[in-house]
């Protein structure tokens, strides 16, 4: 009756990532196919050495064939998952669980999405037949109402709330613009955030993360089997992943300045990995900021900083790429984009290129531990993952 | 004896946003009609503000045991489905009723309101008439600017009555004034002179003469008169014929709501209800392809009756709506179509499981620990008690605004969508839209009460569900 963790028992041996954007040339196929092969070129190994993938896609595909037929993968298991914008973590997590059982030597997770194809602006949902009653907001709107509700619990004037916002922005873009495979590769002024066109009071359209198609994809061995590929794998410290009861929006007292499933995933992995004092043991992170509000709040679930002063460390520039804890140094979803399927890998990808020093311009200084977080569905009824990763066992 | 029926109680709906008579004018360039009209916002229809009317009508009777409701309206929105059974849903009566529509004619208002009477002299307990109509008029019509939208409703009975009908008369002629094909939007009529000399006037003339006589009282014995005709020179003809004194006549509330169509001569009824005396005849007389008149005696009774909500509130509660939003509402002028995807429609299945919650707004409490949630859970939202629950009405609780967030990129008739997460008064978290608001005046702890309204059309399918608005 506990989570026990997989510490140090799973390695990441290769990788694979497209750049994120506006692939009008490039199908799911032809995605997940570029994100296979240069994950299997990573680890050095040949696709049939693969003995099993958990495929993670919201929207685009249906069924494990939608990976086995484009990569002619030879009659072996292939698992699709989805678990709303954390589906790419979630493959990573079954992947991991896979190999630590002894099930199967070798896995992929793979995660992919194309959104550009639907014709319209932001996420679409694909809902069962139902009564016609569930609410229907927007995903903008329902993650806007942290904004009012973290200014007023802590006293923060709405105008220099907004400008905290606009600076985690301005941060994701200034990461994102070093970043060859980012859909925005362009630093984005303060003032042009701030004035951008409303979109749910008060954030406007430079307070939504990119939407965009994209592929990544991670192979996973037990870790003791990891150095016959490589000898410098990167190695699973925690993985957490809470559904919650969704009482947010159903039990007076939830006030929208935090998220309880990303408070239980972090204390979980946390106690997986043995990290005590995430502040200053977390070298690095990925977390899903997703809206400007959503990366505000995180900070403090992810116990980067405590409760009503996150914005503070953002004005101080903590979390700033040359910050002591940079966050989303790829540019996060704001600038990297975002994928569904494909994001809570491309978190991950990152963490493998800053854990091994090939992150180029925007290589962080040794980093020893890093986190990625990946959320799904809105404030008050949500899935949230918390992985924690290292660069050596122990 | 023949048994007492009457009206037992009575509720009225008129439509928050109003349109100014100027503002049509203004953009049509052409002469502008004094006052406003009611306007039912984007999100209703005749169905959803019957409800509203329903719903007052039965909070104003302390035990209700409706078990007949007949809704009317010209402008049903349904070309087959019964728009009673959805009243009477969202209205929380029994499936144990009678229920029936009538349409076709503004008579039809007066029509149910006797119908009613009539099951309770058949033996029926209580029965509700509902009527309600969303009047549209082509632009630049006269009919655009006079036309209102409104609802009224009327639970009729044998005991309690605050308002016994005394006598009816009836009259039914085939002549042709008013009409519209079924794949028509707008209304046609005849020319005028014709309808008022060969029909309207004669035959409003001869039902009054008739249900006063039936009466046994003179025009002078008249507390209030309500009268009522798509000519309104008809009603001057008649009035000016009894010889009326101007106090008599009831105010045809022309410059604040418009003529409601099939509500209308009900609406002006409740408008005077509130203050009639016991002892007062009110005789109310429509005519519209025939004409129907009867005569009120108000009762001892209705010197201890409280409306929850009078029609003279309803005026008085109002927000502006630009010509240009009307027309997009009433969807007149196309637009932009939105870059989302449509909406599925609502399903037959969930719908019918869930019909207590949909129409009814019934979550449920724990009775372990006491806990009203909603929607309605098996297991406890708090102490997590499985199956304990029993139903639980939300629809007539307040709330307040936990927070709210404003919707651009939602496709709306009328953006911004707003969306509100409430805390109900006694217990109990939803999150759902608000309508009749200003966005920029909504604010965190704000009151707001339910309303039954429209979400959308999907497939043909209208998905009535229910959202928050400003206290009214």
């Amino acid at each position: 009756m506990a989570s026990n963790g997989i510490k140090d028992r799973v390695a990441i041996i290769g990788m694979g990532c497209t750049s994120f954007g506006e692939h009008w040339d490039k199908g799911p196929e032809d995605l997940l196919c570029e994100a296979a092969y240069e994950a299997y070129a990573s680890a050095g190994i040949d696709p049939d050495d693969v003995d099993a993938y958990w495929l993670g896609t919201l929207g685009s595909g249906l069924s494990g064939l939608m990976l086995s037929e484009p990569l002619k993968i030879q009659y072996k298991p292939v698992t699709h998952v989805e678990n709303f914008c954390a589906t790419g973590s979630e493959a990573l997590r079954q992947a991991c669980y896979a190999v630590a059982s002894g099930a199967y030597d070798v896995a992929m997770a793979i995660g992919v999405e194309k959104l550009k194809d639907s014709g319209f602006s932001g996420l679409v949902g694909n809902v069962p037949p139902n009564d016609g009653t569930p609410n229907t907001m927007t995903a903008p709107a329902s993650f806007s109402m942290l904004a009012p509700a973290y200014f007023k619990k802590y006293g923060l004037d709405p105008k220099r709330g907004k400008e905290v916002l606009a600076r985690i922005a301005w941060k994701n873009h200034k990461n994102g613009a070093k970043n060859p495979k980012a859909q925005f590769r362009k630093e984005v002024s303060m003032e042009t955030i701030l004035n951008s066109p409303k979109i749910a009071d008060p954030l406007g359209i430079m307070d939504c993360s990119g939407v965009s198609d994209g592929s990544a994809a991670a192979i996973v061995v037990r870790a003791e089997d990891a150095h016959k590929f490589r000898k410098d794998p990167i190695y699973i410290k925690a993985l957490s992943f809470v559904a919650g009861p969704g009482e947010g929006h159903s039990k007076s007292g939830y006030d929208f300045t935090t998220f309880p499933e990303v408070v239980a995933t972090a204390r979980d992995a946390y106690h997986q990995a043995g990290v005590t004092n995430p502040r200053t043991e977390i070298s690095m992170a990925e977390v899903h900021d997703c809206f400007t509000p959503t990366e505000l709040v995180l900070y403090e679930d992810l116990g980067f900083s405590e409760r009503g002063t996150a914005w503070k460390d953002v004005e101080e520039g903590f979390f700033d790429l040359e910050g002591k804890l940079p966050v989303n140094p790829d540019g996060g979803l704001k600038s990297f984009g975002h994928p569904i399927g494909a994001s809570g890998l491309r978190m991950m990808y990152e963490m493998w290129l800053q854990l091994r020093g090939e992150a180029g311009p925007r290589q962080i200084k040794a980093p020893k531990l890093g986190l990625t977080h990946n959320l799904g569905g809105l404030p008050g009824r949500c899935v949230s993952f918390v992985s924690v990763v290292g660069r050596e066992v122990g | 004896m023949p048994v007492m029926v009457g009206i037992v109680s009575y509720g009225s709906y008129v439509p928050y946003r109003r349109l100014k008579r100027s503002a049509i004018a203004q953009v049509l360039g052409i002469p502008a009609g004094k006052g406003e009209r009611a306007v039912a916002s984007f999100d209703e229809d005749s169905v959803s503000m019957g409800v509203e009317a329903a719903r007052d009508a039965l909070r104003a009777t302390s035990a209700p045991s409706v078990q007949a409701l007949f809704f009317a309206t010209t402008t049903p929105p349904y070309g087959e489905k019964l728009h009673a059974a959805i009243v009477g849903a969202a209205a929380r009566l029994p499936v144990e009723i009678r229920a029936a529509d009538s349409t076709g004619s503004v008579r039809a208002g007066l029509g149910a309101l006797l119908q009613a009477s009539d099951s309770v002299g058949g033996g029926a307990k209580q029965a509700l008439a509902v009527v309600a109509d969303c009047r549209l008029g082509a632009p630049e019509g006269r009919a655009e600017q006079q036309n209102g939208d409104g609802a009224v409703a009327f639970v009729l009975g044998s005991e309690n009555v605050i308002a016994e009908i005394e006598a009816s008369a009836s009259l039914t002629r085939e002549f042709l004034d008013t009409w519209r094909a079924p794949d028509e939007r707008f209304s046609h009529t005849w020319e005028e002179r014709f309808a008022l000399t060969q029909a309207y006037g004669p035959l409003l003339g001869k039902a009054v003469q008739a249900v006063l006589a039936k009466a046994k009282i003179a025009p002078k014995d008249l507390a209030r008169v309500v009268l009522d005709c798509p000519n309104p020179r008809a009603v001057d003809e008649i009035a000016r014929g009894m010889k009326l004194e101007a106090a008599q006549l009831a105010d045809p509330l022309a410059l604040t709501v418009g003529q409601t169509g099939a509500t209308h001569a009900g609406l002006m009824l409740a408008s005077v209800l509130p203050a009639a005396k016991p002892g007062d005849r009110i005789l109310v007389a429509t005519a519209a392809d025939g004409a129907d008149a009867i005569v009120f005696r108000v009762t001892d009774a209705a010197a201890h009756y409280k409306q929850p909500r009078s029609v003279g509130r309803m005026i008085e509660s109002k927000g502006d709506v630009s010509y240009g939003s009307y027309l997009k509402w009433r969807e007149i002028i196309p637009t932009e179509p939105p870059r989302r995807p449509d909406p599925d429609r609502p399903a037959g299945p969930p719908m019918l499981r869930s019909s207590n919650w949909k129409y009814g707004l019934f979550g449920s409490r724990c009775t372990a620990c006491g806990t009203p949630q909603l929607p309605p859970q098996r297991v406890c939202v708090k102490c997590r008690a499985f199956d304990k629950m029993e139903p639980y009405p939300f629809a007539d609780r307040t709330a307040r605004i936990a927070t709210y967030a404003i919707d651009r990129l939602a496709y709306s008739l009328n953006p911004p969508t707003v969306n509100v997460v409430l805390d109900f008064e006694g217990g109990g978290r939803f999150v759902c839209e608000m309508t009749d608001c200003e966005p920029e005046k909504v604010a965190i702890g704000d009151e707001v009460e339910m309303t039954f309204r429209k979400l959308y059309t999907a497939g043909g399918v209208h998905n009535y569900f229910w959202k928050a608005r400003p206290k009214r």
